[in-house]
């Protein structure tokens, strides 16, 4: 016998890390421990089909058949202070993305297409190291543009703008902000060759504000930097501590001119495992399919994510980068007889 | 106007891209960032459904939700 954890327990035969995961995490609802995931991700290829329905149960048992789809858009784009190395809006790498600005109406109308997809939630993101006085403004101005158009004035609206400070906080909360994100992008032994100018524990004293002041916490990260198999136990481990609302799930996009440009896209049956193992690792949590998963995944992996333990999705583009049209992403929920989370669900 | 004279991923001549597979993959997962024209960087804005550009001497390219993508160079 071993515990959920791997540790034996007994001289027998250690038991096989997906039927721990049955007992565990399908009948418990109890979330894999670090070294139970490291085996996860070990598991060979011809184990995955098996992982994933694993996954896919998990998910349907604790979080059910709906799924939740969420539209973005870049409020302020490049020019950020901060070195993130994945990120082409930096301002400190040669990449080829300019600062832009947008406009209330132009934030209605993002907000538009976003509610014409059949999404309820809408994140408005700025690329900063955290709000100033101008920023605040702008995103209360065009939350109060967006509440009141007849169009999105029923959409959720979460906000992702870096470090806040308590008041921060607060006021977000207070103009009725209802998620906030803010990514721990990575393991916390892995943080410091992924961004330097500022820390893991930065951005962990944000999410505990974000939750103290009643806001849900939407944390995740990009797998494929760089980090080692144990770094993404370790990963899924901290962010179950965390214990998010939800956690997007990227995959990295080798964007020019930052200093991951050359590194590989991760292959698909990696990024399943991944998705597989952080359901595991997250029974009862929103996982959501974010950027990067058109061409990690392509079409097929896809539908096999959504059959993995995913259910969430970013529908239409991202920040910076083209996704999929929202149309193709909704056809195959249909297909999958995946109902959408309506607007009268989640109010 | 005419979209042609550089790559809108790489910014080089037509026919001059490093990797022109790199450009074509980018593609799919990158709106223009050099002006066809003139090559010069953009200003781009992506929207859910769409993506707007503009140069600082061509003007605007593309319209949100229906942006056409030119050619890679």
């Amino acid at each position: 016998m071993s515990d959920v954890d791997g540790r034996s327990t007994t001289s027998a035969q250690p038991v096989d890390v997906l039927a721990r995961a049955e007992a565990e995490v399908l009948e418990a609802g109890r979330g894999l421990g670090e070294g139970a995931l490291r085996e996860v991700l070990s598991l060979p290829d011809s184990r995955l089909p098996e992982l994933l329905d694993l996954a896919h149960r998990v998910r349907l048992r604790w979080c059910g058949p709906e799924v939740e789809v969420e539209g973005i858009v870049s409020l302020k784009t490049g020019g950020c202070p901060e070195d993130c190395h994945f990120c082409s809006q930096s301002g400190l790498f040669p990449t080829p993305v300019r600062a832009a600005w947008l406009d209330i109406p132009g934030l209605v109308r993002a907000a538009r297409q976003t509610a014409a997809s059949g999404a309820t939630e809408f994140c408005v993101v700025a690329a900063v190291r955290g709000p100033d006085e101008r920023l605040l403004r702008q995103v209360r101005a065009g939350i109060e543009a967006i509440r009141a158009d007849e169009v999105t004035r029923e959409l959720n609206i979460a906000c992702s703008l870096g470090m806040l400070t308590g008041e921060q906080v607060e006021e977000l909360a207070a103009m009725g902000v209802h998620r906030y994100n803010h990514n721990l992008e990575t393991a916390r032994s892995h943080f410091s060759r992924v961004v330097t100018t500022h820390t893991w524990e930065e951005r962990w004293s944000t999410l505990r504000m974000v939750r103290d002041a009643g806001m849900e916490v939407c944390c995740g990260g990009i797998i494929g930097m760089g980090e080692t198999t144990e770094q993404r136990a370790e990963f899924a481990s901290q962010l179950a501590e965390l214990d998010p609302h939800e956690v997007p799930l990227n995959f990295l996009i080798p964007n020019p001119g930052t200093p991951f440009e050359h590194y590989p896209v991760v292959e698909g049956p990696e990024a399943l495992r991944t998705v597989a193992a952080f359901r595991l690792a997250l029974p009862r949590t929103m996982l959501r399919f974010a950027g990067g998963r058109e061409l990690t995944f392509g079409d097929l992996g896809a539908r096999q994510g959504m059959l993995g333990g995913i259910n969430a999705i970013i529908v239409g583009n991202y920040l910076t980068n083209l996704g999929r049209p929202a149309g193709e992403d909704l056809d195959m929920l249909a297909e999958l007889n995946m109902p959408i989370k309506a607007l009268n669900s989640t109010l | 106007m005419d979209g042609t004279g550089y790559c809108g991923w790489c910014g080089r001549p037509d026919g001059a891209c490093p990797d022109r597979a790199v450009c074509v993959r980018r593609r799919g997962t990158d709106p223009p960032r050099y002006c066809p024209s003139c090559a010069r960087r953009m200003v781009v804005q992506v929207t859910p459904a769409g993506w707007s550009a503009r140069c600082g001497r061509h003007g605007s390219l593309g319209v949100e939700a229906d942006a056409p993508t030119p050619p890679v160079g």
